[in-house]
């Protein structure tokens, strides 16, 4: 679960909400979904949280280096 | 020599091919314009003439209803489009694509010639667009490194999410290296895991963008795996590159926020799914549990034997209806019974002699319609209502 990117998780969350909304589903399948959900949410919190907005830039020679940028 | 003869059609088609080739494509013919015709059809037809020399053109509907100006006869207009041969009337005439006012500079000249082209080719077409990531990691920048529009970049992409990573890639934006940097940058771009390039600078002459109306450099944004968006100058500023480009974007910053959500949005957007899900879930295990409720009150289950009264007395009612219906069936059947007995009555001879006919046989049994088939002396039987009669026939009179 955790190789699904932010827009393929986001997604399928709010789906599984719509399902959860409709109540169609048998009380099981209510349940799984409500624990997918609950993993999938965690999982685009993480990818928001992980991000570390690190800036750098190529250099000639295709090395990368971080640089600091002054606001 | 004899040279062996070729159709009109032929030779024709040979001319043709001529015309479809440098440097009858693909030109800028400058002229006067005359006999302008704008026909029912939306198409445009006049000539364009000089001092000496006079040529056909035709200038379709589908390319004149952008023109944001009449020609009109006596204008002096630059003409772009290609040669071709109209073969029915085997007529060259110019195949008429855009129209300029005269005194455009060269630099606009070649921007309207290219577009043109690479339009032709597809190269803009939305099909061949790639879609952006819903929300980048890794951000590709390529300008110049000094310049204002990567500072305008960084300061909204932290405002909006300072979590995804940037990676420059530093470029020329002016000049005539200008186009060759751009390229370098490109290249090197695609070699790197980034999920989206943001290619620009920010305002300039139209001189000074001129490096993103670089012919190369637009078939290297064509043939790019990853999603590029130019940002060049400002809102009213079109390059060759906003065209090719994924997506366009009026500037530089706001390139930045086309590439990524806020973050704060995002937030909540989760947070309200979460307590969405707990609402929904919620209220599933209370109905669940309503409907148990609702079944274990049921009154199979409190009073069995009650239930089981009810379920007789209903066998019970059945079976008085199907003997009703068949009480029922059976008098109707009975009187049917009784219409048709009738009917057979009075179809039956018996029925007839009962009314005082008889009727006579010979010897044979055969029935007597006429006396002059009966010998006299010959025995007949005679069936009445109620028993036969032998008898002996002692003269016949017949009728006529």
């Amino acid at each position: 679960m955790s190789e699904l990117n932010f827009e393929i998780a986001l997604i399928r969350l709010e789906e599984i909400v719509r399902k959860l909304e409709q109540g169609e589903s048998s009380l099981d399948e209510s349940l799984s979904l409500f624990e997918e959900g609950v993993k999938l949410a965690r999982l685009c919190n993480k990818k928001l949280d992980d991000a570390e907005g690190k800036i750098e830039v190529m250099l000639e020679d295709e090395r990368i280096e971080p640089i600091e940028v002054k606001d | 020599m004899l040279v062996e003869p070729i159709s009109v059609s032929e030779l024709t088609k040979q001319i043709k091919q001529v015309f479809n080739n440098p440097p009858f494509q693909d030109l800028a013919v400058q002229g006067e314009i005359s006999n302008f015709i704008h026909h029912r059809s939306g198409h445009m037809y006049f000539s364009l003439k000089d001092q000496n020399s006079r040529i056909k053109a035709v200038m379709f509907r589908g390319h004149n209803q952008h023109l944001n100006f009449p020609p009109k006869n006596g204008d002096t207009l630059i003409a772009i489009g290609s040669l071709g041969v109209y073969e029915p009337n085997g007529e060259y005439q110019l195949y008429v694509e855009l129209l300029l006012p005269q005194g455009v500079g060269d630099l606009h000249l070649a921007f309207e010639q290219l577009k043109e082209k690479l339009q032709r080719e597809g190269l803009f077409d939305p099909a061949n667009k790639i879609s952006l990531p819903y929300l980048p990691t890794r951000i590709g920048v390529i300008t110049s490194p000094s310049g204002a529009a990567l500072r305008d970049i960084l300061n909204v992409l932290k405002r909006r999410h300072g979590g995804v990573d940037v990676l420059i890639f530093p470029a020329l934006v002016q000049g005539d290296g200008a186009p060759k940097s751009l390229l370098e940058a490109l290249a090197m771009s695609q070699k790197t895991n980034v999920d989206v390039i943001i290619m620009g600078r920010g305002g300039g002459s139209f001189e000074e963008l001129g490096a993103f109306n670089d012919e190369h450099l637009a078939r290297a944004i064509a043939r790019s795996k990853i999603p590029i968006i130019s940002a060049v100058g400002h809102e009213t500023d079109f390059t060759i590159a906003d065209f090719v480009a994924d997506l366009r974007a009026p500037t530089p910053s706001a390139a930045a926020e086309l590439v990524v959500p806020v973050k704060k949005d995002l937030v909540e957007s989760i947070a309200n799914s979460e307590e969405r899900m707990k609402i929904a879930v919620t209220q599933k295990i209370n109905s669940e549990r309503r409907y148990l409720k609702q079944l274990t009150q049921s009154p199979v289950l409190l009073q069995p034997a009650q239930a089981i009264g009810q379920l007789r007395q209903k066998v019970d009612e059945q079976w008085s209806a199907i003997v009703r219906h068949n009480r029922h069936n059976l008098i109707l059947l009975r009187s049917k019974l009784e219409t048709h007995v009738g009917k057979l009555n009075t179809l039956s001879p018996l029925e007839t002699l009962g009314r005082g006919y008889s009727i006579c046989q010979d010897h044979n049994g055969k029935i007597v319609r006429d006396a002059k088939n009966v010998a006299v002396g010959s025995s007949l039987r005679v069936r009445l209502h109620r028993g036969d009669l032998l008898c002996k026939v002692e003269g016949s009179t017949t009728h006529e």
